[in-house]
């Protein structure tokens, strides 16, 4: 393989609220084309870190760089449009539209059209089909026109991936996208993603490390906001605090 | 018929209907016991609600101050002829640019902000406006406002309209209404409308989506100023005179009412009839007693209580019901159109 530019790095990250530190000099990097895990306890900072990686929280050192730009910083909607997208811990769907709609919002092109008095994206069937072909890809066909409010748990998720997908994103966060799925769903949610990575770079934070172990190439260990960890799934076996937790069961 | 560049149509049946009524009603105003004057105010207050709703029930950012905007349009109108250049088209360019410099002065402050904070400052920037309107004496006349506005010729072209009669102005604001339905139709059915519903639902999703969210609401927030302003200046044109009350407190909230009572929430019509409902109620109400307001509050009250979606939201349940009834449910064609 072939030495070639990071694709997307996070360089020595500080970020504090108040007093409390929550991220202490994190270093991440993420392959272009990969599947990369972060793993840790509650609270060990690996939200914060999403959010400082998407622009919802400006670091207080350290710098972001994606596809050999500095985006350290930058407003969220900025971020977005360079090809940055993610779903959220908590459910964060538009609920009044329907399935197709939440879709449809998201696209470029609908985003990048609002000074178009005439254009009514509900009627373009480019557009909608567009919006269709993604709902089909996380495995909503057939439930366009379901207001997203009303879709089942499961379905909500698999939502969330798809509004974060149907902005051509060229690398995708998801913060816990199993967050209170039963193991059927998370099985299936496993497939969704194991088809995604075959188009997607994707970066996974995931208390279940089943789930993050069957999915991931590269997984790193977040604790007390430092990375202590990482590696191939593999390698993490060995690991002191993998080990020290329940991953024994997994393996 | 016409339609937009993706094939959805520019004036829809509920449109032609409604411009049907509005555009014959001085036909048969005064056999319904109405007159004309009483249309120029509904009509009037039809804009200024629709203009409302764009932010209220489409973005979901409630403005408790939006009197000022409709005030500054009234006052720059009226200020408009009394300078070296009086005119109909002139003065309501003047009262729309003024409103829209003081919204996007105001929406400066605004765009970053959203729900209670949001609804606050509406109120402190509208009282600001309220207060110089009254203290400024030398240009607003304060609190007797601004008297003697004569209604100027109407010029188009080669004609000369003249406005003295109600049912002429009726007309002139019926046409300027009609432009703005199906201005602001297409508006709400664009992707602008689209991402305005989208911050209403969820302002930091639409963000990460990449939405410009200040940028929208700044636009949206300036927009709604100046079309209160185009309203303002309307009543100021129909009543000759511009007063402070209009800016105030609790003429700000009427607005509010109008909007709710008749369903902005879930209808583009809701402040068409929230407005009509109004102005009537006024009416009505106003010629049984003079505490009319205490009985239309508490006409309001029971509405939010009983049916929070309004007038438009009974009468969607309804239609709803009758679609179950039927024996042959119509094929879904995606959105409600109403």
């Amino acid at each position: 393989m072939t030495a070639s530019r990071p694709f997307f790095v996070a360089e020595k990250l500080h970020k504090r609220f108040g007093d409390q530190v929550v991220l202490e000099s994190i270093s991440l990097s993420f392959d272009e084309g990969t599947v990369s895990g972060i793993m840790g306890p509650n609270g060990a900072g690996k939200s914060t870190c999403f959010n400082v990686l998407t622009g919802l929280h400006k670091p207080d050192r350290g710098r972001v760089i994606f596809d050999g730009e500095d985006i350290t910083g930058l407003s969220p909607e900025a971020i977005a449009r360079k090809g940055i997208s993610r779903s959220f811990q908590i459910m964060n769907l538009f609920d009044e539209f329907t399935a197709i709609e939440n879709i449809m919002v998201a696209l470029p092109q609908v985003r990048s059209g609002l000074s178009r008095l005439f254009w009514d994206t509900r009627g373009d069937s480019a557009v909608m089909d567009e919006a269709r072909e993604v709902l089909g890809r996380v495995g909503l066909a057939g439930r366009e026109q379901v207001r997203a409010g009303d879709l089942p748990y499961g379905q909500r998720r698999a939502l969330e991936i798809g509004v974060a997908l149907a902005a051509k994103p060229r690398i995708v966060f998801l913060d816990e996208p199993t967050q209170g799925l039963g193991s059927e769903g998370r099985a299936r949610l496993a497939e969704l993603i194991a088809n995604l990575q075959r188009s997607y770079t994707l970066v996974i934070i995931e208390h279940d490390m089943t789930f993050l172990f069957g999915l991931a190439q590269k997984i790193s260990v977040i604790h007390w906001g430092q990375v202590i960890a990482q590696g191939t799934p593999q390698e993490l076996m060995a690991n002191e605090w993998v080990r020290a937790s329940d991953l024994g069961k997994v393996a | 018929m016409l339609t937009s560049s993706s094939g959805a149509p520019i004036v829809t049946q509920p449109m032609l209907a409604f411009f049907a009524v509005l555009f014959t009603f001085p036909l048969w105003a005064e056999a319904a016991g109405l007159y004309h004057y009483l249309g120029v105010e509904i009509a009037i207050f039809i804009i200024y609600a629709l203009g409302y709703n764009l932010l209220l029930g489409y973005a979901g950012l409630p403005s408790f101050g939006h009197g000022a905007f409709f005030g500054i349009g009234a006052y720059s109108y009226g200020l408009w002829q009394f300078g070296p250049l009086p005119g109909v088209f002139l003065g309501l360019a003047a009262a729309i640019a003024g409103a829209a410099l003081a919204a996007g002065l105001v929406a400066l402050f605004l765009s970053h902000r959203r729900g209670i904070y949001f609804a606050l400052m509406t109120i402190a920037f509208g009282q600001i406006f309220w207060f110089l309107s009254i203290r400024l004496r030398g240009i607003t006349g304060g609190e007797d406002g601004l008297l003697n506005i004569l209604r100027p010729k109407l010029n188009v072209g080669w004609f000369s309209v003249n406005l003295s009669s109600n049912a002429t102005v009726y007309y002139g604001v019926a046409i300027l209404l009609t432009i703005l339905i199906v201005l602001l139709w297409r508006l709400v059915h664009s992707p602008f409308g689209t991402a305005l519903q989208a911050i209403r639902m969820n302002e930091m999703r639409a963000r990460f989506a990449g939405y410009r969210v200040w940028l929208i609401k700044w636009t949206v927030f300036t927009l709604s100023g100046a079309i209160a302003g185009m309203a303002g200046a309307l009543l100021a044109l129909t009543q000759e005179s511009a007063y402070p009350d209009v800016m105030s407190l609790h003429a700000s909230g009427f607005v509010v009412m109008m909007t709710l009572i008749g369903g902005g929430f879930v209808s583009f019509w809701g402040p068409v009839v929230g407005a009509l409902v109004f102005i009537l109620a006024r009416d009505v109400l106003g010629a049984a007693t003079e505490t009319w307001l205490l009985w239309y509050g508490l006409l309001f009250m029971v509405v939010m209580l009983v049916e929070p979606e309004g007038v438009v939201g009974v009468w969607l349940k309804l239609q709803a019901r009758l679609k179950r009834l039927g024996p042959q449910p119509k094929p879904a064609e995606g959105k409600v159109s109403l």
